[in-house]
């Protein structure tokens, strides 16, 4: 601790070159931690689906219907413990940019095979006594101010009802609260209308469904049920295509972007372009105190106390930047993932960022510190 | 009096390139304790390596160097730093200071590796450089002192540990003449007043004339000046 005063002198020799390359390193760890912070909570995300829930959708695609009645020949399977049918509905909210993540479905089916939704019996009993009814997640309906017993118009351009329109009324008879790691995604903001209803009222593609969600008995039961259910369809007309939840999550997932080999490439870039600015730093910054080091060496310094003086010199410039970087990332994640539900900075993405950073910092000043620890105050002390 | 170094038969050669040099040639010498000697010769004469040798920065080719009760010449690099805070206080012709400290923390440095508290290095630190007529610019950087007060504040360091000798090279030879008498009459003070050892290399007669004795080198060999008396 004594041996701070010269760490301190070191680090503000050049005030301003110092605080530049805080800067550089605040921006990296900025970037990290927004990155690495989405992309471990699209992970966090995953490992919570489940691998006791199946879906299964058209072998065409995910966007092709199937129809409804492949239900009952599923949920004969043995292992099948519940099903529900999902159907995209879609549509917006006054204007084409509220969209709204509308699906069509049977409510006490979907209660059946995501307890997590915490859907009550009541809901349940709303939706069926109310033909109209939508059942809606708490941040939705925060989000636009509804209430039960609003009237909600939706648009849509894809469905068009038997009264040659395209706009849709449905009565609010539910909000509901998701258990908190569902909260703020797809399935915790969600918008539940009656299948039955929306079936009977549009004019196309009729009594058919997207997808269905299997509950299972036994994970480990998961790829034999899979190819029961693709197998009792084989050669039809309607093939179908069966996963588990987190497979297809995964798949989905692909078929936008490799968000985690994307995050790992900008920041294994970002962090490799550091290690150059931050050691390119450190030499010049020796370079220039050979003189002083010189002195420090003949005043009786040993070699090793000079090499932990530069180390350390170059943890506090990496481990302060760092931090300060990870916490405006942790400050800064809530707004900027909010639309993939990330809330907070992983606790994981917090050790991996300080653990680059002390990494960075014993690498980039290895080369000074030993250079130090080297240095002949003859030679060095001629030089001046 | 007691003989504080005493170098015997030594030898340094470096190699510049493919040639090897001989600096100083089995050169014999001794210095007494108290003494006030200077150093003389022309550029190239070997003055700052033996300097370098008696301080401890440097090892001889053959020789032995006893400096303080020790034989310096055998002792390896850890052993000599410890050696060298322990025994040798060192001005520079440039000072050397670090220009983000102030006076005093400039001072305090050698004290960094001591087991004195932060309150005993800072009071140490202040009666140096009451020592040296500087305490009332102890807050001040080196870039806010002159070079004579730089030169002051360099001695102040090198006295803050109370070494056996101290060791100035070239002490005068960046700072104009009245700074430079003003810097020459500092170590005769601390010569005659102190009872410090002093061994100054310089290039300037009237620098050598503040020492007690003074000591010719030529091309790597010495010549023996008379021993003045001490005033």
């Amino acid at each position: 601790m004594k041996y701070f005063i010269l760490i301190w002198a070191g680090l503000w020799r050049k005030k301003v070159r110092t605080l530049l390359t805080i800067a550089s390193i605040v921006m990296a760890f900025l970037l990290f931690g927004l990155l690495q912070g989405i992309n471990q909570d699209i992970k966090n995300g995953l490992s919570d689906s489940s691998n006791d829930r199946l879906w299964t959708t058209s072998s065409a695609g995910a966007f092709n219907s199937m129809p409804i009645n492949l239900l009952e020949r599923i949920q004969r399977l043995q292992g099948v413990r519940a099903i529900a049918h999902v159907s995209f509905f879609g549509g917006y909210f006054r204007d084409a940019r509220n969209s709204l993540p509308a699906l069509a479905t049977g409510v006490d089916q979907l209660a059946a095979v995501y307890p997590e939704l915490n859907i009550t019996r009541a809901q349940i009993d709303a939706m069926k006594s109310t033909r109209t009814g939508v059942l809606i997640g708490r941040p939705l309906a925060e989000k636009y101010g509804w209430k039960v017993g609003d009237k909600i118009p939706v648009g849509t351009t894809l469905w068009t009802n038997n009264e040659g329109g395209n706009n849709w009324i449905f009565d609010v008879v539910g909000i509901y609260e998701a258990a908190p790691k569902y909260a703020r995604t797809s399935l915790g903001s969600g918008f539940w209308i009656n299948y039955d209803y929306w079936d009977e009222a549009r004019l196309s593609d009729r009594h058919r469904v997207d997808q269905f969600i299997i509950q299972i008995d036994d994970p480990r039961h998961a790829t034999a049920i899979a190819g029961a259910i693709d197998g009792l369809f084989a050669n039809s007309s309607d093939e179908t295509r069966t996963q588990t939840e987190n497979s297809a999550i995964q798949s989905q997932l692909k078929e936008l972007a490799d968000i985690d080999f994307i995050a790992n490439s900008i920041v294994g870039a970002v962090m490799f372009t550091l290690l150059f600015l931050t050691a390119n730093t450190m030499m010049q910054s020796m370079r220039e105190r050979i003189p002083e080091i010189a002195v420090l060496k003949t005043l009786g310094f040993g070699d090793g106390t000079l090499c932990t003086l530069v180390l350390v010199e170059s943890l506090l410039l990496c481990c302060f930047a760092a931090a300060l970087g990870l916490l405006m990332s942790a400050f800064a994640i809530p707004f900027v993932g909010t639309a993939l539900g990330t809330r907070a900075l992983p606790p994981v993405v917090i050790l991996g960022g300080v653990g680059i950073a002390v990494a960075l910092a014993i690498i980039s000043a290895l080369p000074p510190a030993l250079r130090a620890q080297r240095l002949n105050i003859v030679d060095a002390l001629a030089v001046r | 009096m007691t003989a504080i170094i005493s170098l015997k038969s030594v030898t340094k050669r470096y190699v510049r390139g493919k040639q090897p040099i001989e600096v100083l040639h089995r050169l014999d010498m001794e210095v007494e304790q108290g003494e006030f000697l200077s150093l003389m010769g022309p550029s190239g004469s070997g003055k700052t390596t033996l300097l370098n040798l008696i301080a401890g920065l440097d090892h001889p080719t053959d020789g032995e160097v006893l400096v303080a009760g020790e034989r310096i010449d055998r002792l390896s690099g850890t052993a000599l730093s410890r050696w060298r805070a322990r025994h040798i206080g060192f001005v520079f012709q440039f000072y050397n200071l670090l220009p983000v400290l102030t006076a005093q923390q400039n001072v305090e440095i050698p004290l960094l590796l001591t087991d004195l508290s932060s309150a005993q290095r800072k009071n140490s630190a202040r009666v140096a450089l009451e020592l040296v007529g500087l305490e009332d610019r102890a807050t001040h950087k080196p870039n806010e002192l002159s070079g004579g007060q730089l030169q002051r504040v360099s001695i102040a360091r090198a006295l803050v540990s109370d070494p056996t000798l101290l060791v100035c090279d070239e002490p005068t030879g960046d700072l104009d003449r009245e700074s430079a008498g003003e810097i020459l009459k500092l170590l005769q003070m601390l010569h005659r007043e102190h009872g410090k050892t002093l061994l100054m290399v310089t290039h300037d007669p009237i620098a050598a004339d503040y020492a007690s004795r003074t000591l010719h080198l030529d091309k790597g060999s010495l010549v023996v000046a008379p021993l003045k008396s001490v005033a």
